[in-house]
């Protein structure tokens, strides 16, 4: 199946700013995603990526947003988006098994209330057959080893059957077979006409697995296409010296309104 | 016999003794509730109080089988304490396998344990021997029925857990801040980490008596943390949380003897739960009150800010205006009692003068002014050059941490300035320039 | 035959309803790792139970579900704020927040006078399964009987009601729970309101425990709520097994509890009859050490057999 190229930017957020409970994670971040391809968001740990895709799928809280999914708003669009989460964070001790997770990625086309049909279970089937898990459907997913726990994550996800993906950390801890499936699997998206965001920090296959990138640290320090944007001099400036005073200002700040941390 | 009798230790030697020895357990259970608290034991507290239930009547049958006393303390406590250490080690056992988590591990102890201490209670019914309804006051807890020679072996132990709290005071406070550190620093952690179980197995064996099973874990947790509350130093909470305890257990312990049909459990955990919602209103630095207080006073000072930093830019504009305060607070957002009591506050401090329907900036005003107009744009800058932010959320975010920060902070970001972006200081003693576009939306 | 519908039948339904639906809703709390949450909602919902009762007088069900539904937010809202004034950790919060209510419910219990009436004290640590008898009943006809069965106890019947309502939920929302479950972030990002689920385990779990309260008591709810979800969960690895053998293991704890809580004291000779709720508890640990020591998921054996299949 293969879509026209959009003629919508698939992401755009504006002053997008996060803030749990001390420093900020995220400042006045402002980014528009290009229409298609594979794109990176790189940048060191606790830079705020994982916040970012988040923030989009409105899963944290946050203090000013502006967000458009092919200039449309999260509900509105809420069909055509799809989330790889970290496959650390769910307990992959619950009784499920493999192709029961992937079917999950089908219920937004079932609707609440209704058991899944045949026709969708066979779906989900021939997602986890895409990620070349097809014999392992019925394997209890702790059973499995990490890297097909993140097969069996990226087959949910494209049972989705979304135009843009938003990935978190799809190669976390993962070995180099299944490294090489799931960029087969991206690739192929791309070729498809949609658009996946991963959150990325290998900066060696960065350049090779991606076509643009966001570099990210707290701020938003550069975009655009890999070859332009991927240099020494912006990836020192995304590793390089954070924002030590603003940050210390800002918590200084929060401290002088809310009750002190504990001792 | 009155609440005053029994709190002025005035009703009689048996009441005075069982006072005490109430107040010495809530000493002892508060100042150990710090460690427990601070080390994440408090709902593990809980499953091992539950569980001492079948250790009491199980004491309870094997007295009466054999033909001892089965009112004597000392072996209803042992089998308390026996069964409480075998819950401990069971949640660790059941939680061990990966597949129960220990959440659930602690509540299948505590109702299991409880369960099967409520079967042994209707064995203890059936059994041809007197003193069954004493049993019940384990439960709930029933200092009324208490001897004095009961009230001095739980004083006992609460001063022998004390005691060895006071010894241990530093190893555990190191264990409660950072295991891993005290581990590091050879400290034998695994062995300070079974004293804390050991005395806090202790301490819930001495409260059984008094508190009662189900609620001798509010005597652990709420003390420790209504002194959190009023301190952050180890040293000053232990003591709190102790008086706080001995306080509760004694004005517990003397209402419910003038009211013989409350449950001694229940009223000193109410006494408890007064005393931390007073700390947790009341509480100088952390209080709810406090904090609505700072609150205020911040929004306040933002206000004030804003209306000076206005009446001095007007003032930059044309020398000696004078000014309306609907003027000053176009845009600022102002609350009914801002608008209330801005006006009077500055008037009061001397920062404004009236001039008829008009208000003007005093000398001292102008000082303050300048200052504030300084430093917010100082902010502006440093934020717009080290932050990369645009006009407007410079703005915005200068406005968020000026009111709040330090004036070292300010030295720090203006040196950062002079070192990165000389550009955008200004000669010394004068004004930065006004940041770009400060008037963009909001 | 007659002696059992009199005295028994009514009691032993309602312990094995209560520890059915307590059960069935304990697999959602066992699988995201909230047991806690059902041991702090038991004691918290109690000052609840006591007002309902106070304000109606009677102990129908709907005023008491109010109280404890308006106890059990409170609760939780109140844990919510101490956690962020105190900065206490949770299980120190909740600990706080449900050892307070439970105080208050008995001393309410004990000043507003419910106690001479129906509701005191013994009833919240043991339940009152004794007290559910139907002594209209003269044989088995009168199982057909309308005017006979209108004599039916009513705690029984609510139960009855509780368990069916359970069900049709758990039925309808069968997946999304799951979903909401395994992964509340994926369900958000797909629109399947993973909070709003939450918000209806929570219901769900203070109904529970009103609808449990008469049978066995405030402290046993919580056997009831966690150990058939713990027993199912060393047993299988398989979503709609666990909820079955949950179900099965909550009948044999509510109907076996109660029988031998009948039985034994003939048996060994006492002269006063056991606790029954106790003895659901009782029966529940022994499942649970069976389990433990034998089901494939016990002990250590997880490890190996998940090492050998990869």
């Amino acid at each position: 199946m293969s879509i026209a190229p959009l003629p919508v930017p698939a992401l755009t957020v504006q002053h997008l700013t996060v803030a749990y409970t001390r420093a900020p994670v995220l400042w006045d971040v402002s980014w528009t995603a290009p229409p298609n391809g594979l794109v990176a968001i790189v940048g060191p740990n606790g830079a705020g990526k994982s916040t970012l895709l988040k923030a989009v799928l409105d899963l944290v809280p946050r203090l000013s947003r502006e967000v458009r999914l092919f200039g449309l708003t999260l509900d509105q669009a809420r069909r055509r988006i799809g989330y790889l989460p970290q496959r650390a964070s769910v307990d992959w001790d619950f009784p499920a098994t493999a192709l029961q997770v992937v079917a999950q990625g089908r219920y937004p086309r079932v609707g609440w209330l209704r058991p899944l049909p045949r026709a969708e279970r066979e779906r989900a089937r021939a997602a986890l057959a895409e990620v070349g898990m097809a014999e392992f459907a019925d394997r209890q997913i702790g059973q499995l080893s990490g890297g097909q726990q993140q097969r069996v994550f990226l087959a949910r996800a494209l049972a989705l059957e979304a135009d843009l993906y938003l990935m978190d950390e799809p190669f976390a801890g993962v070995d180099a077979a299944t490294e090489r499936a799931i960029v087969e699997v991206l690739r192929r998206l791309a070729a498809e006409g949609r658009t996946v965001i991963a959150v990325h920090h290998d900066l060696a296959t960065a350049p090779q697995y991606f076509d643009h990138v966001l570099l990210l640290n707290v701020r938003a320090i550069a975009a655009g296409p890999m070859a332009s944007t991927f240099t020494a001099e912006n990836l020192a400036r995304t590793y390089g010296g954070r924002l030590s005073l603003l940050e210390r200002a800002v918590a200084a700040a929060q401290a002088g309104t809310r009750p002190a941390p504990p001792p | 016999m009155t609440v005053a009798d029994a709190l002025l230790f005035s009703a009689g030697y048996n009441a005075a003794v069982v006072a005490l020895g109430c107040a010495a357990f809530g000493l002892a259970a508060g100042a150990l509730g710090c460690f427990v608290l601070l080390r994440g034991r408090a709902l593990i507290a809980d499953a091992a109080a539950h569980a001492t239930l079948p250790g009491v009547a199980g004491a309870f049958i094997l007295a009466a089988l054999i033909g001892w006393d089965v009112r004597a303390l000392p072996l209803l406590l042992a089998g308390a304490g026996a069964t409480a250490a075998l819950g401990v080690v069971l949640v660790n056992a059941l939680a061990g396998g990966g597949r129960i988590r220990d959440d659930a591990a602690m509540a299948l102890v505590l109702s299991i344990g409880f369960g099967i201490g409520v079967v042994l209670m209707s064995v203890v019914q059936s059994l041809p021997v007197g003193g069954q309804a004493g049993l019940k006051g384990f439960i709930l807890g029933q200092a009324a029925g208490m001897s004095a020679a009961d009230a001095q072996l739980v004083g006992a132990l609460a001063v022998l857990a004390l005691l060895l709290v006071g010894v241990l005071f530093r190893p555990l406070a190191a264990l409660c801040f950072d295991r891993g550190f005290a581990a590091a620093v050879g400290l034998p952690v695994r062995a300070l980490d079974l004293a804390l179980l050991g005395l806090m197995l202790a301490v819930t064996v001495a409260g059984l008596r008094a508190v009662g099973l189900i609620l001798v874990v509010a005597l652990m947790v709420i003390p420790a943390a209504t002194a959190r509350l009023l301190t952050e130093r180890l040293e000053a909470m232990v003591p709190i949380a102790g008086g706080v305890g001995a306080v509760s257990a004694w004005v517990g312990a003397a209402l419910s003897a003038t009211l013989p049909d409350l449950p001694t459990g229940a009223t000193i955990t109410l006494v408890a739960c007064a005393l931390f919602l007073a700390a947790l209103l009341f509480a100088p630095r952390r209080g709810a009150l406090a904090f609505a207080a700072r609150q205020a006073m911040l929004s306040l000072t933002v206000a004030r800010d804003h209306a000076l930093r206005a009446a001095f830019e007007a003032a930059e504009r044309a020398p000696g205006a004078t000014h309306r305060w609907v003027e000053l607070g176009r845009g600022a957002g102002w609350s009914r009692w801002q608008r209330a009591v801005l006006p009077r506050w500055l008037a009061a401090a001397g920062w404004v003068r009236a001039e008829g329907e008009r208000i003007a900036l005093t000398d001292a005003g102008l000082a303050l002014a300048r200052d504030l107009t300084r430093r917010h744009r100082l902010w502006e800058h440093y934020m717009q050059a080290a932050g990369g932010l645009g006009p407007w959320a410079a703005h915005r975010a200068a406005d968020e941490v000026e009111h709040t920060l330090p004036p070292e902070v300010a030295r720090e970001a203006e040196a950062w300035l002079r070192r990165n972006d000389p550009a955008r200081l200004p000669a010394e003693g004068a004004l930065p320039a006004p940041g770009e576009a400060p008037t963009a939306p909001r | 035959m007659t002696q059992f519908l009199q005295l028994d039948l009514a009691a032993m339904l309602a312990a094995t309803f209560a520890c059915l639906v307590c059960g069935l809703i304990g697999n959602l709390l066992l699988l995201t790792r909230q047991s806690l949450l059902g041991d702090a909602i038991s004691h918290a919902v109690l000052p609840g139970i006591v007002l309902g009762f106070w304000v109606s007088g009677s102990r129908a069900a709907p005023p008491l579900v109010a109280g404890a539904m308006l106890a059990a937010v409170a609760a939780a809202l109140l844990i919510a704020l101490l956690r962020r004034l105190t900065r206490l950790e949770a299980g120190a919060a909740m600990g706080v927040v449900f050892s307070g209510f439970f105080a208050l419910g008995i001393v309410l219990i004990e000043v507003s006078g419910a106690h001479a009436v129906d509701l005191d004290v013994d009833c919240v640590l043991y339940g009152q399964l004794e007290a559910l008898i139907w002594p209209a009943a003269s044989g088995p006809g009168s199982l057909l009987d309308p005017a006979a069965l209108a004599e039916f106890p009513a705690e029984t019947t609510t139960l009855a009601v509780v368990l069916l309502l359970t069900l049709a939920l758990l039925a309808a929302f069968w997946k999304e729970l799951r979903l909401a479950c395994f992964d509340p972030d994926f369900a958000q990002a797909i629109g399947f309101a993973p909070r709003r689920m939450s918000l209806l385990v929570l219901v769900l779990v203070s109904v529970a425990c009103v609808a449990a309260f008469w049978a066995v008591g405030s402290i046993l709810v919580i056997a009831a709520l966690v150990a058939p979800a713990a027993i199912a969960r060393l047993l299988t690895d398989d979503y709609a097994t666990q909820f079955g053998l949950s179900a099965v293991a909550a009948v044999a704890m509510g109907a076996g509890g109660y029988w031998v809580a009948a039985l034994a004291p003939a048996a060994f000779g006492l002269g006063h009859g056991l606790n029954a709720a106790g003895m659901i508890a009782v029966v529940a640990g022994v499942l649970l050490a069976v389990a433990w020591a034998a089901g494939p998921f016990g002990r250590r054996r997880r490890l190996a057999l998940a090492g050998g299949s990869d």
